[in-house]
């Protein structure tokens, strides 16, 4: 035979095949779709989470500039004993920048917020320290941080040092656990996908015994009783990644809303983010493999066994 | 064409099937195998298309050993060989024209060759008009029809039949003995298993006397 009849025979015998695996499942509709709903939801189940992670970390980036460091100041302090602690902050390697704001200066910001001058004519005195904030260089480790503030805690006049990113670091610690949980439960509900196809196939293979059986009978090769059984998979794969893109595109137009009110609150430009071209396509993608894996193993375990009789 | 020499069928638990089997049957002959129940008439039709092995002895077909045949080749050596079977082997969920064009689908055939060889063997065995319908809905005269159909529609150079008469009543035995004729006119090679000893003594071939797995 010609190459090329060749070829076309191969695509003829794949595209009978993937039209009539199509049909098989269009003639059971309920079961199809019943298993096409576990496949997508169990591909949307994590790609959903991991987009929560996506876009609290990109919540959370804007937030994520230098570390700051606000070194309070004990009470009694002269000017010049605060500007010269200032200056030898401003000394350390690690402070990019430094800034003194005085209790005045505190007392009058605060003036500003509507309510709080009542508050604050209540009370007595200025209520608020003196406070030095550092910028610090960005790459600072925990570590470095950590040290960094035991020599400004141990500096005379230094009431206490916060550096406002640990919280932050601790969130992306967080962020990180709940990613590697996420992946981690990505991988069983993958395995969930492999094996609810691999068992559909192999309920599918058992119903249709008869005819592997014939068709080896007359000179079937093993290449073409596992096709049709393979498109399946494939088909399976197809339907639940779509079935999941939907889900998630629902989901995301349900959350739009309230995220956008949140993001309003809160002042910030933060936008949603869904899973765009390149993360339906790997989704899709994922679908498909792990369709055709499980369609796989249950050709591979269970076509073998059934010889004509 | 079809070479059996000192075949053993040994089943697992003991019973022998074949003892000793030597035959050989011709390119081009019509060939009919009897023997009570048990002589091994079925074990020697299923060696043909390696549907069984043997224990001892070796089986050639067109020149073949079928004992070196690599197990991916047997598909292959199926397709040159036309099974019939007294249960028809159909697919129920198929039209008579799909059952039919199977063994085409199989090998690869154009859309076109496939509507054109499956008409034709379906006019062979007289069952144009009903290409629409499903076996089910046939006789069981018709259901072996398409059978036949099936089995002659590649062509092969050999074709097996076992007890195709068996449940048909004896008008309807000689047209598909006649049919069988015919094909073996054109050429091929061809082995029937029957009980019907009055029929195969007027048709007048070839007979292969089975007993106890041996030729008698």
């Amino acid at each position: 035979m010609k190459p090329l009849e060749r070829l076309k025979q191969w695509f003829g015998q794949h595209a009978r095949s993937a039209v009539t695996s199509l049909g098989q499942l269009k003639r059971r509709p309920a079961a199809s779709f019943m298993t096409t709903a576990v496949i997508g939801i169990a591909l949307a189940l994590p790609t959903g989470f991991l987009l929560l992670m996506d876009n609290l970390e990109a919540a959370t980036a804007g937030w994520e500039g230098n570390p700051r460091a606000s070194i309070f100041l004990a009470d009694g302090l002269t000017p010049d004993n605060q500007r010269d602690l200032l200056e030898r902050i401003q000394r350390f390697n690690e402070v990019t920048a430094t800034e003194l704001i005085t209790p005045q200066a505190a007392l009058a910001e605060f003036e500003q917020h509507a309510g709080m001058e009542e508050t604050l004519a209540l009370l007595d005195e200025n209520p608020f320290p003196a406070v030095i904030v550092a910028e610090l260089n960005a790459a600072l480790g925990t570590l470095a941080a950590d040290q960094l503030i035991t020599r400004t805690q141990a500096l005379a006049g230094v009431d206490q040092v916060r550096v406002d990113r640990v919280w932050l670091q601790r969130l992306t610690a967080v962020l990180q656990l709940a990613n590697r949980g996420t992946v981690l439960i990505g991988l069983l509900l993958g395995l969930t996908v492999v094996l609810v196809v691999g068992n559909t196939i192999r309920l599918d293979i058992e119903n249709r015994r008869s005819e592997i059986e014939i068709t080896k009978l007359i000179g079937g090769t093993d290449a073409f009783v596992r096709r049709p059984f393979l498109y399946t998979g494939l088909w399976y794969g197809v339907s639940g990644g779509v079935l999941a893109t939907l889900i998630l595109a629902l989901t995301m137009a349900l959350l739009a809303g309230p995220a956008r009110e949140l993001t309003t609150l809160y002042g910030s430009g933060f936008r949603l983010i869904g899973p765009g071209v390149g993360g339906t396509f790997t989704l899709l993608l994922g679908g498909i493999l792990l369709g055709l894996i499980g369609a796989w193993v249950a050709v591979g375990r269970h076509l073998a066994a059934i010889e004509p009789q | 064409m079809i070479r059996f020499d000192g075949v053993n069928k040994r089943y697992p638990g003991g019973n022998e099937a074949l003892r000793g089997l030597d035959l050989h049957i011709a390119k081009g002959e019509m060939v009919f195998v009897t023997g009570a129940s048990g002589a091994g008439k079925s074990t020697f039709l299923r060696m043909i298309p390696l549907l069984e092995r043997p224990t001892q002895g070796s089986v050639v077909i067109n020149g073949v050993n079928l004992g070196r045949l690599p197990k991916r080749r047997i598909p292959f050596l199926r397709r040159h060989i036309g099974v019939i079977f007294q249960d028809h082997r159909l697919l129920h969920d198929r039209t008579v024209f799909d059952n039919v064009a199977l063994p085409l689908v199989i090998a690869g055939r154009s859309y076109q060759d496939i509507g054109r060889r499956v008409r034709a063997a379906l006019d062979k065995v007289g069952l144009l008009k009903r290409e629409k319908a499903y076996p089910i809905t046939l006789s069981g005269g018709e259901q072996q029809r398409v059978g036949i159909a099936r089995a002659v529609v590649t062509r092969p150079p050999i074709l097996l039949a076992d007890e195709p008469t068996g449940n048909l009543d004896p008008a309807l035995s000689r047209e598909i003995m006649a049919l069988f004729e015919q094909f073996n006119q054109v050429g091929v090679t061809t082995v029937i298993a029957s009980h019907d000893i009055p029929l195969i003594e007027a048709l007048g071939h070839r007979r292969i006397h089975l007993v106890e797995g041996r030729v008698q």
